[in-house]
């Protein structure tokens, strides 16, 4: 008889770790599997770590989590072939400890969590792919792994499985991904001395600057760039909705590669030394995209439940969030001696419906749609502002109210006076 | 702007544990990507550059350098021509930084 487990975690990334960890800690036998050679080498992200999401889980998280620079400073560029117009904002609030968001590497930082998990007393499995999850009729009972040449049999099972969420397509929960739910972002990070960094952004210490970018970069694409400061190196990336992409003929490689050599860009990049490029998707297909959360013996956190806030760049926190709510619902259930089903475990539901995971999905519930059908916002938009700024600068004898009006004139040519009118109001419904 | 670039130059720089002779992503049916999809977008969206066109129209799938995205998969929502599972554990491209 093969061994039983009260859950099993499919994945160590945030949200598995968080639900394990959780679990461990009320002292429940505890199963996770991870493909990768440890937890973390299979993982990409920006990365920026948010502390709120995390100190709910391990609140002195910061005495030994591998964090490389607390940002204080946030730059919003919007981009033209050769300039960018944009707004930064740095405070020396966010300079005073406890900081409220860090630049992370994933490698390190998920491999950290997983330490802290398996000192909770979870059991860890790596180099494990779970292949298919094991049923009875129409209840989870367990996972068939490619190792162990066994089934292995657990109450509930937690899917912790990524974007991709092969296991739960598998099993029929929901269906394949489309298109336009999903993002690819394409990545590199440059190494550097932590003089350089510091030197080129302004700030010592430990103390970073985050930069995100939209516009031509992405050459009409749905889709954003970001420049993160590391210790001693920097993450560059950009990413597009994959249905953009698909009526594209530039690669993503040759799209970060525009992207680097942009005039604004490369002078901050001179000199480093790229030693990864890594491609990962981020399912931004927003509240309407949620799939079925849960079910007979399963429930689904992290990326493989669409949990990614892309307007505001938030990920890992809605990672850890809905993992340590999956936990909390085990947890709860066992200790009432009710049986893990898809009534019962609808609890999860109702517990992402009362926090701001589901919250701040719900309120942007639009964006995708909005930004979908209105390309302008990434061409049209990023060029006209670009222009309008230059114009003002530049000065050469034209007064300033002449300059307005031609301002004024260009835009009304590009997009009219009703479909900036338009465009407005689409923003302000969406954002409402 | 820049020349055009080869990934292979960055995925030089990525550490890899290759499943020699288990590709884990295959092409189903090669003859439908040949004749029948006519954009062939997964030479162009792969970000390692996995799918190359051969020059009798057909594509060669080679997944060594796969960064195991999904990317393929997903856009090939036309047709449903690619077979997509993670590599056997401890396999496939092994992230220093991510």
């Amino acid at each position: 008889m093969a061994e039983k487990f009260d859950a099993i975690v499919v994945g160590a990334g945030p949200s598995g770790n968080a639900a394990a960890y959780t679990m461990a800690k009320a002292g429940l036998k505890v199963l996770q599997l991870e493909r990768g050679e440890y937890p973390g080498s299979k993982n990409v992200q920006g990365a920026i770590l948010y502390s709120d999401a995390l100190e709910k889980i391990i609140p002195d998280f910061r005495d030994d989590a591998p964090l490389e620079r607390h940002i204080i400073e946030q730059r919003m560029w919007v981009l033209d072939d050769e300039s960018y117009i944009g707004t930064h904002y740095r405070s020396d609030e966010f300079n005073k400890p406890p900081y409220n968001r860090y630049t992370i590497i994933r490698a390190q930082f998920d491999k950290w969590f997983s330490e802290k998990v398996q000192e909770a007393g979870a059991m860890l499995i790596c180099e494990t792919t779970v292949s298919d999850l094991l049923m009875d009729g129409k209840r989870v009972i367990g996972v068939q792994t490619d190792r162990l040449g066994g089934s292995i049999y657990a109450d509930i099972v937690i899917l912790a499985d990524g974007v991709n969420s092969l296991l739960a397509t598998k099993a029929g929960f929901h269906p394949e991904l489309e298109p336009k739910n999903v993002a690819l972002a394409v990545k590199e990070i440059h190494f550097m001395p932590q003089e350089t960094v510091e030197a080129r952004f302004n700030v010592n210490g430990d103390a970073g600057v985050v930069i995100e970018m939209a516009g031509k970069i992405t050459k009409g694409m749905m889709g954003t760039g970001f420049l993160y400061t590391n210790k001693e190196s920097l993450t560059i990336g950009v990413g597009c909705m994959l249905s953009d992409l698909k009526q594209q003929k530039i690669s993503p490689y040759q799209l970060l590669e525009e992207m680097k050599a942009h005039p604004s860009i490369a002078p901050i990049l001179e000199g480093g030394e790229m030693k990864e490029y890594t491609a990962h998707l981020i399912p931004e297909g927003g509240y309407k995209a949620i799939p079925e959360l849960c079910g007979d013996g399963w429930m689904i956190v992290g990326d493989s439940g669409m949990f990614v806030n892309a307007m505001h760049r938030e990920g890992s926190n809605l990672a850890m969030t809905t993992g340590c709510f999956a936990a909390e619902t085990v947890i709860e259930l066992a200790a009432e001696q009710k049986p893990f089903t898809a009534k019962n475990l609808a609890r999860y539901r109702e517990k992402l419906n009362e926090s701001f995971v589901i919250k701040d999905l719900k309120k942007y519930k639009n964006m995708p749609d909005v930004f979908h059908a209105n390309p302008q916002f990434f061409t049209t938009y990023p060029e006209m502002l670009n222009q309008a700024a230059h114009k003002m600068l530049r000065v050469d004898g034209i007064d300033k109210k002449t300059k307005e009006k031609q301002i004024m004139a260009n835009f009304k040519q590009r997009r009219s006076l009703f479909g900036l009118m338009g465009d407005a109001y689409k923003l302000w419904r969406a954002f409402e | 702007m820049s020349a055009n670039v080869k990934v292979e130059e960055k995925l030089f720089q990525n550490r890899y544990r290759v499943d020699a002779g288990r590709p884990h992503i295959q092409i189903k049916d090669e003859e439908l990507c040949a004749s029948r999809c006519e954009t062939q977008q997964c030479t162009v969206c792969c970000p390692a550059g996995c799918y190359t066109l051969e020059g009798n129209g057909r594509i060669v799938l080679i997944t060594d350098g796969c960064l195991e995205c999904g990317t393929c998969r997903i856009i090939c929502n036309d047709h449903r021509n690619v077979a997509w599972e993670y590599p056997r554990g401890g396999y496939g491209v092994l992230f220093k930084f991510g």
